[in-house]
């Protein structure tokens, strides 16, 4: 039988498997040949595994994510030649329940981009329009599940890089709270933010693989033991409590009035749903959080990144003594934005400015946090666009830094906050996806999984790109 | 001219024998083959994480309370950066401004009086790796490639700093012996020198006497005993005393010390002091010491190597205490003593003979030592000495030995003298023309005729009068 990989969710799929209508080798097969036909022109892969053992459905990995004995290269030329001995917890996880990964997803250069187009291999293409972004830095994964290349995929998140590029490119995707997924054997970028979460075509499919991997891990510290993950199956929306910061949406910076006002479509639709809406305010959040957030992520990323010396593994340039190979590995093998924020954050941390810089974000930080939470004594979720402005071209922001920074205005803030968020598609404008962003307070993944299923329902909202159905 | 006072300070560190790594499970041990005990956390592969050893922060708080330290509620590891082939991450997992233990002392027992030394901090951190220079040749000097060995990477290091409360080396020298007892006591370390499982860095530096001015200080490093320890310090007073008296400045460098070589020779200057740019390792939440493991630590503290030489420098000399609590030997002092020993006798015979069989203080009967040393005088020589050589075996007893009674009998051994000068008359006359060094030489005779079971006083008595 033919496998509509175009349209099956990960659901559905895994349904053909127990209803023993295709083998997990046919289904695997289909995804294959999907990549054969279309990912030369989406570039969503960076690696794509011939085989994989396993008895279920694919998965795509973004790869930053740590698999054993296939590459992984977290999108940079200093770890072209990284195959790791080692299986990410995440990845331990899927196994364990039989998923099959299918290849590696493009990225920008340690996630640190948002639109892919800082990998070292090139940019991925949005699935809606090949000459736009996918987003980034999880664009692979997203064009991937798009553009039915997998069911579904693993993304990373740090600032948005798992919502913004499921919002340009119109599918779901959830960054979780920050300690219910393990973060062991994933390539670091910031650790205090970064976070492992699902890329799907459902929100359903999004619960069940965030049950999948979530959870305490013993290599990871910073985990704990989450609330037993709910499968959603409302259609109605009594009873939740909706908040609508103004900040993020009628005045959020840059936003594009087609974004706009598809959000607020969605957000009647919710009220119509039954949930109460009410208007708010983030306004500590929204100012400050881009820049705050470009101090400890960069100062973090800077001691990250340091281990890529070139004496254990990957790129090593020779060099007259230890120094210099060090200084030639780093320089041919960072590109700009790695180097831009290992300088940021190197200075950040300097003595002399620790205090200024760094500290003063760290306080910052506290005060996002508390901003959020105090929002959420009055609501159960909090709801704005996920991106400002729907998929760019390509090369539109490339050569201004802060443009793109500015693109994850309204993701970056509860990402410092360790909040989860979910993208759900509301709408098109000017035939490009919109997202809407829905926040809920620390380990509230199942209210988002609620609001988030009932609406999608109710939006009807097809993820086929509409130039490939 | 005394009219400079040293101002010393010490930086120590303690490698924790605990069965696996600080951060990951890997063996921790001394002399695997290299890079047998690895993985990819303490090798710093992409994506790895720490994972705090439990026992390691244990080990370190019942150290801090032995120093009287406080006890934090709350401490952080922090990165400390910097590129070196020996640290995979290239960045340290430390301990900075919330160390585990802070605000401690520690007495140090003098001849003299009991100096009070301020323990600035104690806190944990992570080894590095072991760097191996080596040549085409496969020799250090003119080293073309550097070999790291990985399986010290991520050991549990304590470091412990204390105030520049210290004013001499002798001081300096017992502050370090009471603290390698203390720990090797509370069972953290073996605290070997050689074995790099102690390290100590000095940091000294000489002000006018009545000034309470702290000037520019030099790091010495690399000091594999106590011994030198303290000899390197003078040194290094005596150069700065010379320095500012030509009128020069003392420059702040860091001074490798080498016994072999009169003058230490600087390592590397801190002129460009490293910026290690510390800042709170995300990867790690924040200790919490809990407030009742912390008190039955507290209670399950034996009484310290410094009062118990306090105590014992009450019966015997403070120098008998010193070396009876530093050697590890009290202990079972106390015991010989309460089996009926005499205290001189025993602290004697165990600070000497006792350490040169090398046997483990742990496997000796108390009572059947206390036996031996009181029966000393009036056994032969050879059967002590063989008795004590095996008193730490199992089953040992010190009745067959204390049956071999010392002959002490002028009768007995007049006629085995007489024989000997006999045997020997050019030295008999020599002797007697003055030459009194001798004596020995027909001591050592009657001994050996004897098969050592004379009393050597009395064979020395006798054959003074005989020559005399």
């Amino acid at each position: 039988m033919t496998v509509d990989t175009l349209r099956l969710t990960a659901e559905e799929t895994n349904g053909l498997l127990t209803r023993k209508e295709a083998s997990s080798d046919e289904i695997y097969r289909a995804y294959l040949e999907a990549i054969d036909a279309r990912d030369e022109e989406l570039h969503a892969f960076l690696h794509v595994c011939d085989d994989d053992p396993g008895e279920g459905i694919p998965i795509a990995v973004k790869d930053v994510i740590g698999t054993r004995g296939i590459p992984t290269t977290a999108g940079s030329k200093i770890l072209e030649s990284y195959v790791p001995v080692y299986d990410a917890t995440v990845i331990e996880r899927c196994r364990a329940r039989g998923l099959r990964v299918i290849g590696k997803t493009n990225t920008d250069e340690f996630a640190m981009g948002s639109s892919t187009e800082n990998s070292s291999f090139g940019p991925s293409r949005n699935p809606w329009d090949p000459s736009r972004v996918p987003g980034g830095s999880g664009g692979g994964s997203a064009a991937a599940v798009s553009g039915g290349l997998a069911p579904w995929a693993l993304g990373s998140d740090t600032g948005g890089s798992i919502k913004q590029p499921a919002a340009l490119c119109g599918h779901v995707g959830l960054r979780p709270t920050y300690g219910t997924v393990s973060r062991f054997g994933v390539v670091a970028f910031a650790s205090s933010l970064d976070q492992v979460g699902p890329v799907a075509k459902s929100v359903r499919d999004c619960a069940f693989l965030y049950s999948v991997i979530a959870g305490r891990d013993e290599n990871d510290s910073t985990t704990v033991d989450v609330p037993a993950v709910e499968l959603p199956r409302n259609h109605d929306l009594k009873g939740l409590r909706i908040g609508v910061p103004t900040e993020m949406n009628d005045d959020a910076p840059g936003i594009e009035p087609g974004v706009r006002d598809a959000v607020r479509k969605a957000i009647e639709l919710a009220e119509s749903l039954g949930a109460s809406v009410d208007e708010c305010s983030l306004p500590l959040s929204v100012e400050y959080g881009v820049a705050c957030y470009y101090l400890v992520a960069p100062a973090e990323a800077s001691a990250n990144l340091a281990r890529y010396d070139g004496v254990r593994f990957g790129l090593r340039e020779d060099g007259a003594d230890f120094r210099e190979m060090v200084m030639k590995t780093r320089d041919v093998g960072f590109g700009d934005e790695p180097k831009r924020r290992i300088m940021i954050g190197t200075y950040a941390l300097s003595s002399g400015y620790y205090d200024a810089y760094y500290g003063t974000a760290q306080r910052v930080r506290t005060a996002i946090k508390r901003e959020h939470d105090a929002l959420f004594e009055r609501f159960d979720v909090l709801v704005s666009p996920t991106s400002p402005t729907v998929a760019f071209p390509l090369g539109a922001k490339i050569d201004d830094p802060v443009a793109m920074y500015m693109n994850d205005v309204l993701t970056i803030p509860s990402c410092m906050a360790g909040l989860p968020g979910l993208n759900v598609p509301c709408g098109l404008s000017e035939g490009l996806p919109v997202g809407l962003q829905l926040i809920g307070p620390q380990f509230g993944e199942n209210t988002l999984f609620r609001a988030g299923h009932a609406l999608e329902r109710a939006l009807g909202f097809d993820v086929v790109p509409e130039r490939l159905r | 001219m005394s009219t400079w006072e040293p101002v010393i300070g010490l930086e120590i560190h303690v490698q924790l024998k605990t069965e696996t790594k600080m951060f990951c499970r890997c063996r921790n041990g001394f002399g695997g083959e290299p890079n047998t005990q690895t993985c990819p956390v303490c090798l710093g592969f992409p994506g790895a994480l720490p994972v705090p050893n439990r026992r390691a922060i244990e080990e370190t708080i019942k150290l801090g309370l032995a120093l009287d330290c406080e006890i934090a509620e709350r401490a952080v590891f922090h990165r400390k950066n910097y590129f070196y082939p020996d640290l995979p991450k290239a960045y340290q997992i430390s301990q900075y401004d919330e160390p585990l233990c802070s605000h401690g002392k520690l007495a140090v027992p003098t001849p003299d009086g009991e100096p009070v030394i301020g323990i600035t901090r104690a806190h944990l951190e992570e080894d590095a790796a072991k760097n191996i220079h080596v040549a085409a040749s496969g020799r250090i000097r003119g080293a073309t490639a550097t070999l790291v060995d990985f399986n010290r990477g991520g050991t549990p290091l304590v470091e412990i700093v204390t105030e520049p409360d210290i004013h001499d080396s002798e001081t300096a020298k017992r502050f370090l012996q009471l603290l390698r007892q203390t720990v090797v006591e509370l069972g953290l370390s073996d605290a070997e020198l050689e074995k790099g499982s102690m390290r100590f860095d000095v940091n000294v530096s000489v002000r006018p006497a009545g000034s309470d001015e702290l000037r520019t200080r030099t790091e010495l490093k690399n000091m594999n005993s106590f011994n030198f320890a303290a000899k390197g310090i003078e040194r290094e007073i005596a150069r700065q005393i010379r320095v500012y008296e030509e009128g020069g400045t003392v420059e702040q460098e860091t001074l490798h010390f080498d016994p072999a070589h009169e003058e230490s020779p600087p390592m590397r200057s801190k002129e460009e002091a490293q910026d290690y740019r510390y800042f709170p390792e995300p990867d790690l939440v924040p200790v919490h010491p809990p407030e009742d493991l912390v008190d039955r630590f507290r209670t399950e503290i034996g009484e310290l190597p410094g009062a118990r030489i306090r105590r014992i420098a009450d019966t015997l000399s403070f120098y008998d205490a010193d070396v009876l609590v530093t050697g590890g030997l009290d202990r079972l002092w106390s015991a010989v003593v309460d089996a009926g020993a005499d205290p001189k006798e025993a602290a004697n015979v165990l600070a000497n003979q006792f350490v040169a069989t090398g046997t483990d203080v742990s496997a000796v009967d108390a009572g059947e030592l206390a036996k031996l040393v009181q029966a000393r005088a009036e056994i032969p020589r050879a059967a002590f000495d063989e008795a004590l050589a095996k008193v730490g075996e199992a089953g040992f007893s010190a009745d067959p030995y204390l049956a071999q009674k010392v002959v002490a009998d002028a009768s007995e051994l007049d006629p085995v003298i007489d024989r000997i000068i006999e045997a020997n008359a050019g030295q008999a006359a020599q002797y007697r023309g003055g030459k009194h060094g001798l004596l020995g030489f027909f001591v050592g005779q009657v001994m050996k005729e004897t098969g050592g079971k004379a009393d050597p006083r009395v064979v020395n008595e006798r054959v003074r009068a005989k020559l005399g």
